[in-house]
């Protein structure tokens, strides 16, 4: 039986080694694909199995790589917390890798798949590598591989101007993450080692460093900010909607459902394993910056037309929600409270594996869609249900899954996350005394507007008729990309009904870094209850709940059923309106415009309505042109203040710049005689 | 008869009590009506005669239906009859009601809407897409303010399961609790909007204007329709009856006490008939609102309840 590190070390060789032989094959682009998504999927299955086994042995591994600059070796570990996340990573790339078979087909006789393939595996590589390194250089390293690879894999449809925007952004805030990243960890090992040497750049050194409380709360919070750039936190999620719906369906399964986990994982490392939680306001921070992300992801996502941008948006929205019982959890870490800390800190896993498989779904549904259809856009689309028959069914389970609605995983989580909330006692604090109700209360919120969102986006793109221009042959997508969708709906299901194994499963986890685990009071009634603290306090059986709503639906279907004789087929009645035509149905735009209304001071929203007519337009109008931007606030208060300064200030120090190598040469000598004077 | 087949009886008597009340309640909702107007009524079991004429009924579906329109009617129906399966109506001794809490029930709630409302959409009309717009509009802003209101609720009773609440709540002596008076405050505004009442919307209109749930369910028709209409009278009384429960427990019999079931259940029938008066009081006396007022509406619902919710962590 080799080690988990072993099989994990043997994926992410294999994924490199995929990467240089689908250079190779670049001539065979038909066979390339088949070929490398197939070594991808075991590529992934191995990932799978490391991570997993590795969180059910429940021990560490380490390893040192003797390669990398001199006395700098590289540090590997694989401990729960990595595998868990390993293992997340492994079962979305084997499904996204399987859906890739069919998805990247669309591309052939269009253009070379070469690229995308070698990025594509350089990426999850580097997901791999970030979640086993176990010093800052080699975190570094690996995490800017994924950044780099993943950026190459936004921009691959590069002829589109909107597509090098969205790398271009992609990659600023990226890199404005790792810069505070990389901050951070120079903090921690300068306490480690001394700031005179290097030698505490190994997580195993900063782990033992003494760091005094004031600069421990600057090293958190330099890591939080940059990890947050990266997971899409507001005010730092403009990255997202902009990359994840240009880039190819798969990469953005990958990048919304894996990559932004990646993130999270490093808060957790770096706040519970590397700094040990210390301040609670640590945790209330973390709580307010989820509770707002949620909220104004939500929000944001109800307003989108394109349907990829729609679920970039509900992914801001998650890694909020993730990082709501991660904040409570650092909240009762700092009182002391481990059970507690322990049920939060399941909830917080639960949703992150929960957000991989809905959310990895929802791309490959959008992705299908796109495949058949070649649209994007919500307005365009609809009716889709009787023509993509697989794809439909598919993606309303994905939709009911992130509405948070049972059978399904989404439920779980959220149930976790508001017991975590139920269960609070009175906190020492009293601003957390009013943290906590908000907190639950915008939770709430959060989780009803986005059963509200993805009944507009099933709504809108499946159902109805088709909205499109002309009539576009439309037919449901091929086997591969079915059973990369399949398998991850079955995944919801399961995660749905079956949460005492997932929690069980994850008990070490909680226990490493809170002290504290529910995994034995969780299932203090047997499998198929999940009771996180008592049966009196709180109980939920997934197995009845599910086999209730089949249950009844199948008795009520046999006592009521329509009889076949007299269920006929009519034209639609609509009060007796008649004529009903495509174009009188709502629209993506119209279903939100409620929302619109009442949240209205969250958008920049900009709204015109041209009227047009031979003569007397008002009151005999003939054409009726309605046009609607809506923005984030932030990009026009935030963003868009330090774009226009930084070309303010490069405008300014570009007038040095002469072109002459007279006035270069005497810059030189001035430069030279300041150092002199001052040395 | 054992104490094992307690439960089991219990469960049963309160399926049959959901299934059969519902329509009785909403009966005597609309005889009440009638009086206050000055109008004869049809009597208590008119919608009973509703429903049956449904049943027999043919059923005539839309030419673009899918399937998600024809599975509709059923998961409507049986998401309501679970949630009534959970929540304690005449016993605590609820077998069922320690599967779903309080937030699994307000989740099976909005499976059917999540429906409801998708079948709205897929029939492709101008009034099914309104209807589904408008109805999840409300429910977005009702459900989290439903959830704060139970959730103070199973704040104050240490317990998220339904029958435990009920049961903490019924033994407690009666104190006026800030919390759960803005809990309930906050929970009879969101019944009149998850039920659909005037003032947030009218269960007997067709006018395009003011329809929310009704633009939804215009396009169906035989037993569809009857399930749906039976669902939505199953609604009315849970919420009815979840009120009862959460709120003004008493009267509700304990854990292993088969004798009090006939007390409980006239406390039950006098419950309702009050809760009765109090929807034709307000629906008589109150017109339907704007739509666009409605947000206002669930807005001081979700405050009060929040309130409710502080109010508990500073005070008590």
């Amino acid at each position: 039986m080799p080690s988990p590190f072993g099989i994990v070390s043997a994926s992410v060789i294999a994924f490199l080694a995929i990467s240089v032989l689908s250079c190779l094959l670049a001539r065979k682009q038909a066979f390339l694909i088949y070929f490398s998504s197939t070594l991808s999927a075991i590529a992934s299955l191995f990932a799978l199995w490391g991570g997993f086994t590795s969180v059910l042995a429940g021990a560490a591994e380490t390893s040192m790589l003797p390669i990398g600059l001199p006395d700098l070796p590289f540090y590997l570990r694989l401990d729960p917390v990595s595998g868990f996340f390993i293992t997340v990573t492994g079962l979305m790339g084997f499904f996204v890798s399987v859906y890739s078979a069919g998805y990247l087909r669309g591309f052939l006789g269009q253009r070379s798949v070469t690229s995308l393939l070698v990025f594509y595996n350089i990426f999850m590589a580097g997901m791999l590598l970030v979640l086993l390194s176990d010093d800052a250089y080699f975190f570094m390293i690996s995490w800017e591989l994924m950044a780099a690879a993943s950026f190459f894999l936004v921009c691959f449809e590069d002829e589109k101007r909107q597509n090098r925007k969205a790398a271009f952004i992609y990659l600023l805030i990226a890199h404005v993450g790792a810069v505070l990243i990389l901050l951070s960890f120079g903090l921690m090992a300068g306490f480690a080692a001394g700031f005179e040497n290097f030698q505490g750049y190994s997580f195993s050194a900063m782990r033992v460093a003494e760091i005094t409380p004031v600069w421990a709360s600057i090293a958190f919070f330099l890591a939080f900010f940059g990890f947050a750039a990266k997971a899409g936190v507001t005010p730092l999620h403009v990255w997202l909607p902009e990359a994840h719906p240009v880039a190819p369906s798969n990469v953005s399964a990958l990048m919304s459902g894996v990559m932004l986990k990646t993130a999270i994982y490093g808060i957790i490392r770096v706040g519970f394993d590397i700094l040990e939680i210390s301040e609670w306001w640590w945790g209330g921070l973390v709580l307010s910056f989820g509770l707002v992300t949620a909220v104004v992801g939500i929000l944001f996502a109800l307003m989108q037309t394109d349907l990829k941008r729609m679920l970039a948006y509900s992914s801001v929205e998650n890694v909020g929600i993730i990082l709501i019982p991660l904040g409570l959890a650092m909240i009762f870490t700092s009182f002391g409270l481990t059970t507690l800390a322990a049920l939060a800190m399941a909830a917080t896993l639960y949703h992150i594996l929960n957000h991989a498989v809905f959310k990895g779904l929802l791309f490959m549904g959008a992705g299908a869609v796109l495949h058949a259809t070649h649209e994007r856009n919500m307005e365009h689309l609809g009716g889709l249900i009787h023509k993509m028959k697989w794809t439909a069914p598919l993606f309303l389970v994905g939709c009911i899954a992130i509405s948070g609605m049972p059978p399904f995983n989404g439920f779980v989580s959220e149930w976790l996350i508001f017991q975590s909330f139920l269960l609070t006692p009175a906190l020492p604090s009293h601003l957390l005394n009013l943290l906590i109700p908000l907190g639950a209360a915008l939770l709430a919120l959060s989780v009803a507007l986005s059963a509200r969102g993805f009944v507009k986006v099933y709504g809108i793109t499946f159902l109805g008729h088709w909205r499109g221009h002309h009539n576009t042959v439309v037919h449901d997508v091929g086997w591969p990309m079915r059973a990369g969708m399949i398998m991850a709906a079955f995944c919801c299901l399961l995660l749905g009904v079956l949460p005492n194994l997932v929690i069980g499963w994850v008990d070490v986890i909680p226990e490493m870094l809170v002290g504290g685990k529910i995994g034995a009071t969780a299932q203090a009634s047997g499998w198929m209850w999940l009771t996180p603290v008592a049966k009196e306090r709180a109980s939920y059986s997934a197995p009845l709940v599910f086999s209730g709503i089949v249950l009844v639906v199948g008795i009520a279907y046999l006592a009521f059923r329509a009889r076949a004789v007299s269920a006929r087929r009519a034209p639609l009645w609509d009060c007796g309106f008649e004529k009903v035509t495509n174009r009188m149905q709502y629209t993506s735009m119209s279903f939100s415009m409620p929302i619109r209304r009442i949240f209205g001071f969250v958008f920049s929203i900009k709204e015109t309505v041209r009227v047009t007519g031979r003569r007397n337009a008002a009151f005999f109008p003939e054409r009726f042109v309605y046009h609607i931007r809506i923005r984030d606030h932030i990009w026009n208060f935030g963003y868009k203040p330090i774009a226009e300064a930084s070309f303010w200030l490069s405008r300014k120090v570009g007038r040095l710049q002469h072109g002459r190598i007279q006035i270069y040469l005497l810059y030189s000598f001035l430069t030279l005689i300041l150092l002199l004077v001052f040395a | 008869m054992t104490r094992h087949y307690y439960p089991v009886l219990i469960e049963s008597l309160q399926v049959v009590i959901v299934l059969l009340g519902a329509p009785l309640f909403v009966g005597w909702v609309r005889m009440l009506k009638c009086w206050t107007q000055g109008r004869s009524s049809a009597g208590l079991f008119q919608p009973m005669r509703d429903l049956l004429k449904l049943h027999v009924k043919d059923t005539v579906l839309a030419e673009n239906a899918s399937w998600i329109f024809r599975a509709t009617p059923y998961i409507i129906f049986s998401a309501t009859l679970l949630a009534g399966a959970i929540i304690p109506v005449i016993s605590v001794d609820l077998p069922l009601s320690a599967t779903a809490d309080i937030i699994a029930l307000v989740a099976l709630f909005a499976i059917a809407r999540f429906f409801m409302a998708l079948a709205g959409l897929d029939i492709g009309t101008a009034f099914g897409g309104m209807g589904s717009s408008r109805e999840m509009m409300v429910a977005s802003l009702a459900e989290p303010a439903v959830l704060m209101s139970v959730f103070t609720v199973s704040l104050v009773s240490h317990s998220t399961s339904l029958s435990q609440m009920a049961h903490e709540l019924s033994i407690s002596p009666f104190i006026l609790r800030p919390s759960l008076s803005f809990a309930l405050l906050s929970f009879i505004l969101i019944a009149i909007a998850e039920t659909g009442r005037i003032p947030v919307d009218n269960p007997a209109t067709h006018l395009e204007l003011t329809m929310i749930h009704e633009a939804m369910v215009l396009e169906y028709s035989g037993r569809h329709l009857l399930l749906i209409e039976w669902g939505g009278m199953m609604k009315l009384f849970l919420f009815a009856s979840l009120g009862i429960a959460l709120f003004v427990p008493w009267g509700i019999a304990g854990i292993d006490n088969p004798a009090m079931l006939p007390v409980a259940v006239i406390a039950l029938v006098v419950k309702l008939a009050l809760v009765g008066v109090l929807i034709v009081y307000v629906e008589t006396g109150l017109a339907k609102m704007r739509i666009f007022n409605v947000p206002e509406f669930l807005g001081t619902a979700f405050l009060l309840a929040t309130l409710g919710m502080l109010s508990y962590f500073m005070l008590e």
